[in-house]
Formats: C-alpha cells, sequence, structure tokens
C-alpha cells in the first residue's frame, strides 16, 4: 500500500504529501470530515495521531490536541473503528502512537486488529531501534509497516542500521526537539542527513517535525521523497469541526500541496 | 548488588523507550557514567563535596518517645533532613553535577515534584557555574512555594507546566522535551531512579551513600544489622539508596511505603506498585497507574513528592522478585505521624518521610528489643509547614 504511494509520486516527479491529524480532535466526526478531505485533495498517506497523555515527541499543538482528543474519549480502539470506516474512501493509513497505548492493547492483537482495519504501517515514537525486535516482528507477520526515525543527534553509523530496519519509509526528523510548527526544519544538517541516507538505502525518506509552509517544502528538496506536515495542520482547523474543518483544511494543503513538484 | 543488563533491565524492567533523538544523548551518557565509575578521582571528588558541601556523613539518630507507647524496639532515623537543602536529593545531585562537568556540559536541565530535586541541582548548579532551568507543575509550584523561592535564590529559572496534571509526571515530560531540543550542550538531572537507562542505575548508585553509611552506622553503634529497613517511595530513589546497602543481606526485611493518598481502594492515591499495572513511562518499563487503555492516571497523595503515576523499574523488579515489599500509608496517616513525630522527637519530618515515618510505628508494634528498625528520614519537613 506504502510502496504504491512513493512510486506514484516519484513517477509525477513529486514529493509524496503525509498529513498527519490527531484523531478524536475534537471529535470523531471532525476527524472523519478532515481525513476524506485530505484525501481528495491529495495526500499520499495519511498518518493519524492516537491520543496519549504523556507524548514525550510533541510540541505543545499535538499535546493539546491529544488532550482535547482524550476529552472526547478517544483511544486506540475508536482509531482502529476510524480507519476501518474510512478505509475505501481515504488515502493509506499510517499510525502514530506511543507505545504504552499499544502495549496494553497487547502487541499481537494490535498488530491483528490494525490489519483487518486495512491499516498499512505504525510509528511508535518512543520504540527507537533497540526496543523495536518484538513490535516489528508482530506488525511484520500481518504484513504492516514499521517505519523508524532517525533525528539529527543519530550517529551515521546508527543511521545506517535504522534505515536497514525500518519498514514502508524512513522518518527523518527535521532538527533536534519535539513537534511543532514555531522553528523551521534545519536544513544544513537536513541536506548532508538525507544525502547519506540517500546512500545506504532506496527506502523511501520521509522529512517531518517542523516543516509547515511551502517554503519549508521546497526546501526540503529533492533529496527527500515525502514531506510530513502535522502541528500546522492541526493548528489550521483549531476551533472549528466537521465541515467547517474540512473547508479550513482544503484551504491550508493547498499551496503546501502546489508546492510539492521538484524539477 | 546487581547491575542491569546491557540493554538497561533490571529483570523485565527498565529499558530505553524514548524518541530516537535521545538515544545519542544516553549513549553518550553512559559512556561518561561507565568511565567516571571506574575512576577513583571521580568518586574523590564526589565524597569530598559529600562531606563539605552537603555534610555527610548523616548521623543515625535513635528515637526515644515516638514509638515507645507501642513497642520496645530500637527505632532508628537516618537522618537525610541533615542535608544541606533538607533532603537526600543533593546526594544524586551532586553526583550528576559533577558528571555533567566532566562531559563538557555547560548547562543543567531538571523536574521537581516538591521541590526538593529542584533545590538541590540549583545549588549544586550555583555552586559549580552551571545554569540551571528547573521545570515544576503549576500545581506543585502552589503547594510549595518556599521551595520554588529557594530555587530563584540560588539562580535558577523556575518554569511553570501548565500541561496535563501540572504535576512531577507533566514537569518530567516537559524536562524531556526541552532537553531533545538542547540535547548537545545540556545535561537533564532526572531527580529519582526513573527515567531511561542508564538512570535508573546511575540515580540509585549516586544515593547509596545512604545505605553504605547506615549499614556501617548500625553494625558500629549496635553491633547487629536492623531488621528491618523503610522508606517512602516516589519515584523510589530515597529508598533505592538506603536498600542498596542492605539488598545483599538477605535477612534485612526491605520496605517500601507509597502513598495510599485517600485510599488505595479508590483512584485518589499515588501507589503504583501496590495498585498498578506494568506499562511504559518516561523511558523505561516499570509499574504505572493507568486506564485501561493505557492513559496514564491523575494521581493524588498530600506530599507533592510522592504525587507520581510511576515507579523506577529496580522497585517493580524488587517487587516480582520478592526482596522488598511494598505497602501504603494514606494521606490521614502521614499528617498524624508529621505531628507525633515533630512532639515527640523535636525533629519535622518531610511529608514523603512521614508515609515511612508511620509505617515504622505499625511495624514496632510487631517487632521486640532483639530486632532493630531503621527508616530513612529523607527530608525534612519546613517545606511543608502550614499544608497540613
Ligand atoms: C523528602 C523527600 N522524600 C522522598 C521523596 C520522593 O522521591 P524518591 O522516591 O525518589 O526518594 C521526595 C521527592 O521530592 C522528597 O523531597
Amino acid at each position: 500500500m506504502l510502496d504504491g504511494a512513493f512510486v506514484r509520486a516519484r513517477r509525477e516527479k513529486r514529493l509524496a504529501f503525509i498529513p498527519y491529524v490527531m484523531v478524536g480532535d475534537p471529535d470523531l466526526e471532525t476527524t472523519e470530515a478532515v481525513l476524506l478531505a485530505l484525501s481528495d485533495a491529495g495526500a499520499d498517506v495519511i498518518e493519524l495521531g492516537v491520543p496519549y497523555s504523556d507524548p514525550l515527541a510533541d510540541g505543545p499543538t499535538i499535546a493539546a490536541a491529544g488532550q482535547r482528543a482524550l476529552r472526547s474519549a478517544t483511544h486506540l480502539r475508536e482509531v482502529l473503528a476510524l480507519a476501518w470506516r474510512c478505509r475505501e474512501r481515504c488515502a493509506p493509513i499510517v499510525l502514530f502512537t506511543y507505545y504504552n497505548p499499544v502495549y496494553q492493547f497487547g502487541v499481537e492483537r494490535f498488530a491483528r486488529e490494525a490489519a483487518a482495519a486495512g491499516i498499512a504501517g505504525a510509528i511508535v515514537p518512543d520504540v527507537a531501534l533497540d526496543e523495536s525486535v518484538e513490535l516489528r516482528a508482530a506488525l511484520q507477520a500481518q504484513g504492516l509497516a514499521m517505519p523508524l526515525l532517525v533525528a539529527p543527534s543519530t550517529p551515521q553509523q546508527r543511521a545506517v542500521r535504522i534505515a536497514d530496519a525500518a519498514t514502508g519509509f524512513v522518518y527523518v526528523v527535521s532538527r533536534l526537539g519535539v513537534t511543532g510548527a514555531g522553528y523551521a526544519p534545519d536544513f544544513a544538517p537536513l541536506h548532508r542527513q538525507l544525502a547519506s541516507l540517500r546512500e545506504v538505502t532506496n527506502k523511501p525518506l520521509a522529512v517531518g517535525f517542523g516543516v509547515s509552509r511551502p517554503q519549508d517544502v521546497r526546501n526540503v528538496g529533492l533529496l527527500a521523497d515525502a514531506i510530513v506536515v502535522g502541528s500546522a495542520l492541526i493548528d489550521s482547523y483549531a476551533g472549528t469541526r466537521a465541515q467547517a474543518a474540512a473547508a479550513r483544511v482544503r484551504d491550508f494543503v493547498a499551496p503546501l500541496i502546489a508546492a510539492l513538484p521538484v524539477s | 548488588m546487581r547491575a542491569p543488563d546491557s540493554r538497561g533491565y533490571f529483570g523485565d524492567f527498565g529499558g530505553r523507550y524514548v524518541p530516537e533523538v535521545l538515544i545519542a544523548a544516553l549513549d553518550e551518557l553512559e559512556r561518561a557514567m561507565t568511565a567516571a565509575f571506574a575512576d577513583p578521582a571521580f568518586w574523590a571528588e564526589y565524597h569530598a563535596t559529600l562531606r563539605d558541601f552537603v555534610g555527610r556523613p548523616s548521623p543515625i539518630y535513635r528515637c526515644e518517645r515516638y514509638a515507645a507507647d507501642v513497642s520496645s524496639v530500637p527505632l532508628v532515623m537516618k537522618r537525610e533532613d541533615t542535608n544541606h537543602t533538607g533532603a537526600h536529593k543533593i546526594n544524586n545531585t551532586v553526583g550528576q553535577a559533577l558528571l555533567a562537568l566532566r562531559m563538557g556540559k555547560r548547562r543543567l536541565l531538571a523536574e521537581t515534584g516538591a521541590g526538593q530535586h529542584g533545590v538541590a541541582t540549583a545549588a549544586v548548579g550555583a555552586k559549580l557555574g552551571l545554569p540551571v532551568d528547573v521545570y515544576m507543575g503549576a500545581r506543585d509550584i502552589e503547594r510549595q512555594a518556599l521551595n520554588v523561592d529557594v530555587m530563584q535564590l540560588l539562580g535558577a529559572q523556575v518554569h511553570a507546566v501548565t500541561s496535563g496534571t501540572q504535576t512531577l509526571k507533566d514537569a518530567t515530560n516537559e524536562a524531556f522535551r526541552v532537553w531533545a531540543g538542547r540535547v548537545e550542550d545540556t545535561f537533564y538531572v532526572i531527580g529519582s531512579v526513573v527515567g531511561a537507562h542508564p538512570y535508573p542505575f546511575m540515580v540509585r548508585e549516586f544515593q547509596k551513600i545512604i545505605g553504605i553509611e547506615a549499614r556501617r552506622q548500625t553494625l558500629e553503634r549496635y553491633g547487629r544489622l536492623p531488621s528491618d529497613v523503610i522508606a517512602c517511595v516516589g519515584g523510589g530513589s530515597n529508598a533505592m539508596g538506603i536498600f542498596a546497602g542492605f539488598v545483599d543481606d538477605r535477612e534485612v526485611k526491605l520496605w517500601g511505603v507509597e502513598a495510599g493518598g485517600k485510599g488505595v481502594d479508590g483512584d485518589e492515591h499515588a501507589a503504583s506498585l501496590l495498585a498498578g499495572s506494568i506499562g511504559v513511562l518516561h523511558g523505561s518499563r516499570s509499574y504505572l497507574l493507568q486506564s485501561a487503555e493505557g492513559q496514564v492516571r491523575e494521581t493524588h497523595s498530600i506530599s507533592a513528592g510522592l504525587d507520581y503515576p510511576g515507579v523506577g523499574p529496580e522497585h517493580a523488579f524488587f517487587k516480582e522478585s520478592g526482596r522488598a515489599t511494598y505497602v501504603n500509608i494514606t494521606d490521614a496517616q502521614a499528617v498524624e505521624a508529621f505531628h507525633g513525630f515533630a512532639r515527640c522527637e523535636g525533629i519535622l519530618p518531610a511529608l514523603e518521610s512521614a508515609h515511612a515515618i508511620a509505617f515504622a510505628r505499625e511495624l514496632a508494634a510487631q517487632r521486640g528489643a532483639d530486632d532493630l528498625i531503621l527508616v530513612n528520614l529523607s527530608g525534612r519537613g519546613d517545606k511543608d509547614i502550614g499544608r497540613c
């Protein structure tokens, strides 16, 4: 599922667009409307955020979105149900979930039910390479991808091992710190990181954290395969619901999508 | 006493569940720690600082009156309340700050609950010329106002954390996030035996001085080992510190006292080991208070330092192996011990420590003159005046 999305983008000489949405922010109806709007607008893959009480890798925007989603009683089960409902009208879905909700759900059961819901993979930001063996095996057994993250602080040799172990794509974190549109990527080190990853892997490279504006998309440039946009997208429809949120999202993503082609 | 395995596990507990951006920093820390632990010059400086700056060794003190009405058992306090800054926390911050200097880090970062760890970090930072940022829950800032003033007087920046529960849990989240943005020049001084490997092990090694001294002092003074060692457990550092001196003495019973809040049958407590289940929080696998969906629960304790939904992984290991036994004391029992102990012994204990003291009185009723109960009096109670 994921491979097809990246191949198509490459063929069309553009970056793939991966928006991130926090499920249940502020309610499931809104998330569903936003998902469909994103898919219609041309999202290639969608990251669905699973609400968690203690999101260590997230800045204020996504953390607050998660709190709103928890207030609407959205947990992993509700996220899987939403994915199932939308599966035929929606771009391929990758979950973005912290480990503890998965651990309580049961790792094997999680993999099984995610596959049954038509989900393509799971990113688990607090499970780095070293703790990833069990989860990766469980996901793989169900045909699900587990993209792993590479950070600016990741030493070169370790980045090679991460790229080797990642499935679906490699998630390249654009700068130190947590998610958030507050600061832009650190482009010079990012380009060096992308270039050196390119030498060792054919897997798609998706750049995220701090990508929020068309100029960020253009600056990421040719070396990557995809960009991930989260906090800025969430901000774009904060305070609105359902179709009004979907309209905001369409307006927000149009210039980003226009910036995807690389020449 | 054992070190964790190479991946940071004590049995099934521990490990390293953190975002990739922190892995290299934890690797760097582990390498520097291993080198420092093998270097006699590092330990010489640590011990000299504990002697001259902290005032170690801390004494042991035999209570005259507190439990005399219920038992003839000698009840002995390890006086961590006599340390500079008023609690055991400074043993750890001295160690970590010296390590930070060795690593060439230029800033210190800390979370704090009761404020004792923040004060201890601020003091050491001032002494060594390292700027300190402390993250503290907005609710804790309110209930431990005295310590906020002290931190600021010592030159630290105190940042109020308004997300989530506004207590130690969210202060810790925030400290991790800030560290992720500054890993290159900043040392994160964690305040208890929690967090990702190597923190639980490193903090224990820096708090082990409590148990090493207490064992020697008890043998010198009474010619025998204690029958029972008692300490309160928030994250578990003062407990692990005193336990470390006695773990290999199989005949010594170890007791960890968790915050029972308004009762462990309800939701308003912080007894992770007694009433929690296994999960992952703040970088390690251990026991924690959580919902069926894996959301970390809000906790309650009258003492800010125990008001934490997780617990150090080595305590989870001791619980499973049976080496230590975990019990709870409610808010009301702790407050009663706080007042009772002050009036009987002339010592004002921290509310955290009052949990251990209250349990010691219960246990004393089942012990006699041949036994000996040793309690870690982890801190002094000035910060709690007017709160109970
Ligand atoms: C006096 C005192 N005792 C105990 C604690 C609890 O921490 P730990 O369980 O790590 O010893 C604190 C924490 O702030 C404290 O200030």
